[in-house]
């Protein structure tokens, strides 16, 4: 008698799981309406979003002026509940980027921006090749060549004095130098203000405590308005030169604080060990302190560079034609003057600030998650 | 007192740094090349950079001016926008040559900083705008108009006094804070009048979705005298300033304009030969060239034709010349005859 018996040979489809446990309404049930509480958020979230999204498409999209076919400039712009006039900022385009630069020399500046962004790579981005030669080009021959390449005078190239700079060249240019100055110069006034020695800390401390406590604005007054009157007549450093300085020394001073903050948090075991391996006081600052004290500060560092940034735009007040001078400046055309224009001219400039600022601080979090080694709490 | 203080400090510096020779500037600025012209950083009409990225407007075509009867090349001008702020400082320590920044004559201004003013551009001062569809001419009309005013200002009371003087109505004026409600309320029509410096109900105006349907009113009924600014120490400079702004009104009043400029060399007319440098020697006595007058008009035009292109009628400014205008056209405009 032979046992019938039966054995699957293949396995049981699995069930799909419960209808209410997937998918989109289940995702929405878990995270939007948990809770009458989250309910709630939910729905007036939906509502603000109802509330200003459709004006927001409607001025910048629907009712905006994007072409210009018939050479109509302003007038293109002022028609009846009419959007944004992006034709102006498609014509004045090249003003905002490089200002009063001479056309045919634009390419100097294309130069400086190509080969900044060549030698920035291998430093952005880890495991690249190159680095040290690249930080090295970057840190020390870039801004010479830079300075060369837009002022001219050499190998031919034409003057082009800084006077003609303008729009977002000069932002980024301002900011740059001042990042890159005030970091090692903040970096030195933290480590002399906690120095034994009387005067290089005396001088620190006053160094910090008087421009940390003038606004900004002042700053750029004295520099630009005050300080010629004091030179003798034709004796006239570039305006540029001394903005850059003035908001060099502003913002170094907000750094050496920042720094100072890492710098406490470091405890003093550390410097011990440091001792007990016999490491002399500027190896232990180089390989000890400073690595550490530097990574708890990033989010202040990064800071200071972001409303460095920002502060750019403050120069106009002294006449330098950066990006949102060169925008208003333009406004004042009166062959582009329409109801909108002014608008639409701060949208884009606000948006060129918002994504470059953006792009500082998702790069600092990409580096404090690659720099986490387990200290944050 | 905080503002008397640093004009003290402006004067006092200016005051060190004012031993200048004689002739000096002229020297330098030829010297150099070019002339350096403060402007304003944008003002409608008045200093703004144009597509091409190149300064442009009535305060912009004096110092081509200039620069037209030094060089006879009315583009060797550098100009460096500044702020109200800064202006007297950069003219100076000489960082500027002439300052052309829609500047108001005032004594202060004139006697207190080692500045001085050496002519009027553009006589601004409070004026009126109407909607057109309303057939008001004259402010003399507006007699209770609702005029729309921004509160506590100068605005405010000159156009009360106006009112008063001439006898009329002021008791539908609407007041608000600041000036952008004024505008929003003219714009829905919540009342008939909008009154602020000529000059600036023009720029606010061209915003304006329908700027054609609004007139502004040929009365000034305040003073605001706008010139080009040189520094007293050289005499010399102040009369080159000086005798640019007069030669762009006799170009004018003689009927010389950029076009004709060429024909009008064989003129018959004396003060139009003086004028162009065809008889007489005018301009070695201000160390310029004996054509000064003729490079003027042949590069930049009368003072007519600059007014016309910048802030006249064709253009989107639109200020009716009003006082303007040539003395012997019912304005204010006087060029000293050269002579």
């Amino acid at each position: 008698m032979t046992q019938s018996y039966f054995v699957r040979s293949e396995m049981q489809e699995a069930l799909p799981p419960p209808g209410q446990t997937t998918g989109i309404v289940a995702w929405a049930r878990a995270n939007l309406f948990s809770s009458p509480g989250n309910t709630l958020m939910t729905l007036l979230g939906f509502a603000f979003i109802a509330w200003i999204v459709p004006p927001l498409y409607d001025f910048f999209i629907a009712r905006a002026v994007f072409t210009d076919p018939e050479q109509l400039r302003g007038a293109a712009c002022r028609i009846e509940d009419v959007g944004a006039c992006w034709i102006f900022v498609k014509a004045r385009f090249q003003f905002f980027i490089y200002g009063f630069y001479p056309d045919d020399q634009i390419w100097r500046v294309n130069l400086m921006f190509v080969l900044g962004v060549i030698l920035l790579i291998p430093l952005l981005v880890p495991k690249a090749p190159f680095t040290r030669t690249a930080a090295l080009l970057f840190f020390l021959v870039y801004p010479v060549v830079s300075y060369f390449l837009m002022t001219g005078g050499v190998f031919g190239l034409s003057v082009v004095p800084s006077a003609e700079w303008g729009g977002l060249t000069l932002t980024l240019i301002i900011a740059f130098v001042g990042i890159i100055a005030s970091l090692p110069i903040g970096i030195l006034l933290a480590l002399g203000r906690q120095s034994k020695l009387p005067a290089v800390k005396l001088f620190s401390v006053a160094f910090i405590e008087l421009w940390r406590a003038v606004p900004l604005i002042t700053v750029l007054f004295m520099a630009s308005v005050m300080f010629p009157l004091f030179m003798p007549r034709g004796i006239d450093p570039d305006t540029l030169l001394r903005a850059i300085i003035g908001i060099i020394f502003f913002e170094s001073a907000y750094m050496a604080e920042v720094v100072r903050g890492g710098l406490q948090a470091i405890p003093r075991g550390q410097y011990e060990a440091a001792n007990a391996l016999g490491l002399s006081k500027v190896k232990t600052m180089v390989f000890i302190i400073l690595p550490q004290a530097l990574k708890h500060v990033i989010p202040g560092i990064v800071n200071t560079f972001i409303a460095l940034f920002k502060d750019t735009s403050l120069v106009s007040i002294i006449g330098i034609f950066e990006l949102l001078r060169a925008v208003r400046s333009a406004g004042a055309d009166p062959n582009w003057i329409s109801p909108t224009m002014a608008v639409t001219g701060y949208v884009f400039a606000g948006f060129i600030f918002w994504v470059f600022c953006f792009g500082m601080s998702r790069y600092s979090i990409y580096m404090e998650n690659r720099l986490h080694t387990g200290h944050k709490r | 007192m905080k503002k008397q203080l640093f004009t003290f400090a402006v004067a006092a510096a200016m005051a060190t740094a004012s031993s200048v020779a004689l002739g000096q500037t002229l020297d330098e600025v030829t010297e150099r090349g070019y002339l350096q012209c403060g402007v304003t950083e944008g003002v409608p009409g008045f200093s703004f950079p144009d597509e091409n990225n190149n300064w442009t407007g009535l305060d912009v075509d004096y110092c081509r001016a200039m620069a037209a009867a030094i060089f006879d090349d009315p583009d060797a001008v550098r100009y460096t926008p500044l702020t109200s702020a800064s202006r007297f400082e950069s003219l100076g320590n000489g960082n500027i040559d002439v300052l052309s920044r829609t500047t108001t004559w005032t004594m202060t201004r004139d006697t207190d900083l080692g500045l001085s003013f050496a002519g009027v551009m553009f006589y601004d001062g409070q004026g009126f705008m109407v909607r057109e569809d309303l057939g008001v001419t004259s402010a003399l009309e507006l007699s209770g108009a609702a005029v729309c005013v921004e509160s506590g200002t100068t605005t405010e009371l000159n156009l009360a006094d106006y009112f008063a003087a001439n006898g009329m109505d002021l008791s539908n004026a609407v007041v608000f804070v600041n000036q952008d409600e004024v505008v929003q309320s003219f714009i829905d029509g919540r009342c008939d009048v909008f009154t602020t410096d000529s000059s600036a109900l023009a720029a606010e105006r061209s915003r304006f979705a329908d700027p054609d349907a609004y007139v502004i009113l040929p009365e000034i009924i305040s003073k605001e005298p706008l010139g080009p600014v040189v520094r007293s120490d050289d005499i010399e400079w102040f009369n080159i300033a000086k005798w640019v702004y007069y030669a762009l009104l006799n170009a004018e009043e003689l009927g010389v304009t950029s076009e004709n400029v060429d024909d009008m060399l064989g003129s018959e007319n004396p003060s139009i030969r003086r004028l162009l440098g065809v008889e007489g020697d005018f301009g070695t006595a201000i160390g310029l060239s004996t054509d000064w007058g003729y490079r003027i008009v042949k590069h930049v035009g009368n003072y007519g034709e600059i007014y016309d292109r910048h802030v006249g009628m064709d253009t989107i400014i639109a200020i009716p010349r009003g006082v303007n205008n040539l003395w012997t056209e019912g304005g204010i405009q006087y060029g000293m005859p050269i002579r």
